[in-house]
């Protein structure tokens, strides 16, 4: 499973964990996943996130893939100039 | 408010069009005449993106009203190029990347020819002075001065 | 075309080749967005709120449509309601409803035959207001009593017990942060603020729209991003997106600003209105300034700890970001993970509010939030450095973030060449100089992550063997040539050969826009894929001909050629044969290749600047300055340097010039180029630089994207060495020069 690290903020929303462990083989599984497991994190889902898969930042793709063992991190949604 | 018509020539040719007293330079080229070559970044002199020449003064086409053309010559960016040669300036300006958006271009072209008929081999710092009234946000000017540097040795026959 | 670097083995990459628009670009040939016309086109002119928050009771616009030749007026009861979210966001920035919520909201559009005609109607239009208190300053913002200017507008992550001010809320970090401190040395803890800026590029908005009744139209405009605006207008009005085709003109610069409507639906609702006439809409300089794009202010708390060596062992900060008056405008999500990325430091956390004000909505501005961040975080470790008599570009090098070092924002760093830019500034011999009485020398450095993001690219092979390249990113600075360069490269061919034309929306998917300095990396990336591509189906069409296997044929130098002695004895098949003969041999040869772009490798950057301040007057000097970034691979390296010196100029601007001043009333008091001033040709030296090359793996020819960092080191550079040159530390920007001149007085009298 991968493990998916999220910022302080959203800690509350999944029970006080800075690190969860979710199923899926893309960005966009895991954040379904998470949506699931933790329904209060839905709305920063739907909000927008970037996320970053083992040291690659991912703007806006729920296709790039996740391995099983993968470290993800969520961020805000990225914006360039 | 009843339109003026207006005589001129603008670079070498014969042109006629009716102005509204309150239109400018700018708009009158622009909109009259089709030469939108000519820019306008801010409409109040500041930026030197509608440099013209109006009887070989430099000046800034949106401080001038259309009907003050009457009788006189103005000089375009689209007149710059002498029967599909380049002027050296719009040559160098494209090999020293001395452009990115290219919108300032135009009238930087305009104020460095400018420049160069008044003071052939003018120092880093006179380019740099007789161009601050064209702002250019892209290039940090290093690129348009090297390139007006250029220019100025090649039409003195030093390149 | 001189080689700059041959050691790669590249025939074009890496070459400086003349832009393919630079011909129109120097004769006034090339069409930017007010250049374009239509038979039969109207004009259009935007009447605007005069007050910083204020409820509008009446908008009347009889007289104007009384007017002979005016034949259009909309304002928000014309658009569509039951908007969210962003959606929302663009519609009311688009026109205000109830309330005009900063100086210079729209308020209502009209459209006329000529413009002057059109300008007179909109002064005829009457709007009544009632005027209520307003906050343009993000602190004063978050005081108990300061004016609510959205009631419930913050998100899920707000906390409870903020001002209702506060929309959005983050916080990370990783690390003991408390040990972090007591473990170092010397720990300081100082506040920084940064004005908000502008993009400031000098084309204004403009567009021309057109609309039927049925809801189809088209437009013309200068943007960023075409697909970005057909999606946004078809939101803001209520219209389905294909039945609006947007190609876009040549851009007069973006920075960001131009990756968003600001007033665009109004030029096809006025269409609408007026029977389906074209509109021209194009803003007055006033109107870009008051209305338009600019960037956040912020006002931030930093702490540092630091060992005598310079060790970092934790950091800290706190930032209050204002984007106006809409949500989700402020750049805190890219700013708090940009504050320490730099640093490889083993305890730190990151706090960030963003704050609502009676100001216009904020846009992007080239690594939004970097150079905020950067001026905070880079001020206080020279400060600490300067502290403790250590060298700026040891300490940098010696916390470095490297490959493997776990980031401030989390993941760990693939391969990066922020140590490469610290050794070259080093190295250099501006670093070396000495320096006279009144001078000083400041270094910082600067990260921005880039992107990828949604792409579409299609090549099409000619009758001749020339290829024409149909990308979807407008070219701001350079990137046709760039593009052209690595397609080229790709299929062997003379660089002349390929022409690369940004296309409207009918003709590709969606592409995101110009934007996260994107256009070389993500089009350039999708392009030699679409090469790839085309290579195969040509190396087929070669085997059919030759009646061997396509997997015996290889392509090399621009021809199909047997791929080795058992394929066969056959000559090279050049793309103009193939060219010339496929219409009788299958058809037309392409390529296409879609994809959300991966693989995007993060940039970093290293500044040194000398600077001179006249202690008389408090005027800062630039004496010389240095840039030194890793481009990954330089594609084109003329456009690249110009990338780095454009950024540079953009961040010393904003360090020593530039500012929004808003007077007590709310109002901008600063709306023309003569008093938001940018750097002029006189204000600044020749901009050095130096290209670091540490290829980024995730692209074909090893670009990182080049477009953003240059801005981010300069604000906290030029304010280290205006501290050593003057002997004063400013932690407010711009330096300009009465601020200087009242530190150096005060700093006399202390």
């Amino acid at each position: 499973m991968a493990r998916v690290h999220l910022w302080s903020s959203l800690r509350r929303f999944a029970e006080g964990q800075e690190v969860v462990e979710v199923e899926g083989a893309t960005v966009g599984q895991i954040f379904d996943a998470l949506a699931r497991t933790y329904p209060g994190l839905a709305p920063a889902i739907a909000a927008g996130l970037s996320v970053a898969v083992d040291g690659e930042v991912i703007a806006n793709s729920r296709s790039a893939p996740v391995r099983p063992d993968s470290e993800v991190y969520l961020l805000q949604r990225l914006k360039g100039g | 408010m009843k339109k003026v018509h207006v005589t001129t020539t603008v670079n070498g040719d014969p042109v006629e069009f009716l102005a509204d007293p309150r239109e400018t330079l700018l708009d009158c080229l622009r909109n009259h005449l089709d030469l939108t070559g000519t820019k306008e970044g801010c409409g109040t002199g500041d930026c030197g993106a509608c440099s013209v020449t109006l009887d070989g003064t430099l000046v800034c086409s949106c401080l001038v009203l259309g009907v003050e053309a009457e009788g006189k010559k103005v000089e375009t960016i689209e007149g710059m190029a002498s029967e599909g040669e380049l002027h050296p300036l719009q040559r160098q300006f494209i090999e020293h990347a001395a452009l990115q958006c290219g919108f300032c271009t135009p009238g930087i072209l305009v104020a460095a020819k400018s420049l160069l008929e008044q003071n052939p081999d003018p120092s880093e710092s006179e380019i740099r002075f007789w161009l601050a009234g064209n702002l250019c946000r892209c290039t940090g000017y290093d690129k348009i001065v090297r390139a007006v540097q250029d220019a100025a040795a090649e039409m003195r026959g030093a390149a | 075309m001189a080689k700059d670097e041959i050691t790669k083995g590249y025939k074009l990459v890496g070459t400086r080749p003349n832009r393919p628009d630079g011909l129109d670009k120097v004769t006034g040939r090339a069409r930017y967005g007010a250049d374009f016309s239509l038979p039969g086109m109207l004009w259009a002119a935007v009447v605007r709120s005069p007050h910083a928050h204020a409820k509008i009771k009446r908008i009347d616009a009889t007289k104007a449509l009384a007017l002979d030749g005016v034949k259009a007026v909309v304002t928000r009861a014309d658009l569509p309601t039951g908007l969210e979210g962003e959606d929302l966001n663009l519609q009311e920035n688009t026109l205000a409803g109830e309330k005009a919520l900063y100086d210079g909201h729209a308020v209502a559009a009209v459209a006329a035959t000529s413009a002057l005609l059109a300008q007179d109607a909109a002064r005829l239009i009457e709007v009544e207001y009632e005027v209520i208190p307003h906050v343009t300053d993000v602190d004063a913002a978050m005081q108990p009593g300061a004016p609510v200017i959205r009631e419930g507008a913050a998100d899920y992550s707000v906390p409870e017990g903020m001002h209702p001010n506060v929309v959005r809320h983050m916080e990370f970090g990783h690390g003991d942060v408390v040990a972090g401190f007591a473990a170092a040395d010397i720990v300081r803890e100082e506040t920084y603020k940064t004005e908000a800026t502008h993009q400031g590029y000098i084309e204004p908005h403009a567009c021309v729209g057109q609309m039927g009744e049925d809801g189809r139209g088209e437009m013309w405009v200068c943007t960023q991003g075409h697909w970005y605006i057909r999606r946004m207008c078809a939101a803001v009005l209520g219209i389905e997106a294909a039945n609006l085709r947007v190609t876009p003109s040549e851009i007069g610069g973006g920075f960001g600003g131009k990756t968003t409507i600001f007033m665009e639906p109004l030029a096809l609702a006025l269409s609408k209105k007026a029977g389906g006439r074209p509109v021209k809409l194009v803003m007055s300089r006033a109107e870009v300034l008051r209305a338009t794009g600019p960037t956040a202010s912020a006002s931030m708390d930093v702490k540092i700890g630091m060992k005598k060596d310079g060790t970092v062992t934790a950091g800290q900060v706190m930032f209050r970001m204002q984007g106006g008056a809409f949500v989700g405008m402020s750049p805190i999500g890219e700013a708090l993970p940009c504050a320490f990325a730099c640093y490889d430091i083993p305890a730190l956390k990151h706090e960030a509010v963003e704050v609502l004000t009676n100001r216009p909505k904020a846009a992007a501005y080239r690594a939004p939030g970097s150079p905020m961040a950067a001026f905070a975080v880079e001020s206080l470790m020279d400060e600490m450095c300067r502290e403790l008599g250590l060298d700026p570009i040891d300490v940098r090098l010696k916390n470095a973030a490297k490959e493997g070092s776990k980031s401030s924002y989390g993941p760990v760093y693939n391969r990066i060449g922020l140590v490469e830019t610290l050794e070259a500034a080093k190295a250099h011999p501006n670093y070396a100089i000495p320096l006279g009485p009144n001078q000083g020398r400041g270094v910082a450095s600067g990260f921005w992550f880039n992107h990828g993001g949604e792409t579409s690219v299609s090549l099409a092979i000619g009758e001749d063997g020339t290829v024409q390249v149909s990308i979807g990113t407008p070219d701001i600075g350079g990137s046709r040539a760039s593009i052209a360069l690595m397609t080229a490269e790709t299929l062997g061919i003379p660089y002349e050969n390929v022409r690369v034309n940004v296309v409207e929306t009918g003709a590709l998917g969606v592409n995101e826009p110009t934007h996260g300095s994107r256009a070389t990396f993500a089009s350039g990336k999708a392009a030699v894929e679409a090469a790839r591509q085309a290579i195969k189906e040509m190396c087929r069409r070669a085997a059919a001909e030759w009646e061997i296997e396509p997997e015996a044929v290889e392509w090399k130098d621009g021809a199909a050629q047997p791929a080795g002695p058992n394929a066969g004895k056959f000559p090279p098949m050049t793309i103009a044969e193939i060219g010339a003969k496929m219409g009788g041999t299958g058809g037309p040869i392409s390529g296409h290749h879609e994809t959300n772009a991966g693989g995007v490798g993060a940039s970093f950057g290293t500044h040194v600047v000398d600077v001179e301040v006249d202690p008389e007057t408090g005027r800062t000097t630039v004496l010389r300055y240095l840039v030194v970034q890793d481009a990954g691979t330089a594609i084109h390296p003329a456009y690249v340097e110009g990338q780095y010196q454009g950024g540079a100029a953009q961040g010393i601007g904003w360090a020593l010039n530039e500012e929004y001043v808003y007077g007590a009333d709310g109002r901008l008091q600063n709306t023309v180029f003569l008093d938001y001033r940018i750097p002029v040709a006189s204000d600044l030296p020749m901009i050095d630089t130096v290209i670091v090359e540490v290829p980024n793996p995730g692209h074909p020819y090893g670009v990182r994207g080049v477009g953003e960092t240059g801005i981010t080191p300069p604000l906290p550079a030029l304010a280290g060495a205006v501290a050593a040159a003057a002997g004063v530390r400013l932690r407010s920007l711009p330096m300009s020069p009465p601020k200087v001149l009242a530190a150096i007085k005060a700093a006399r009298q202390a």
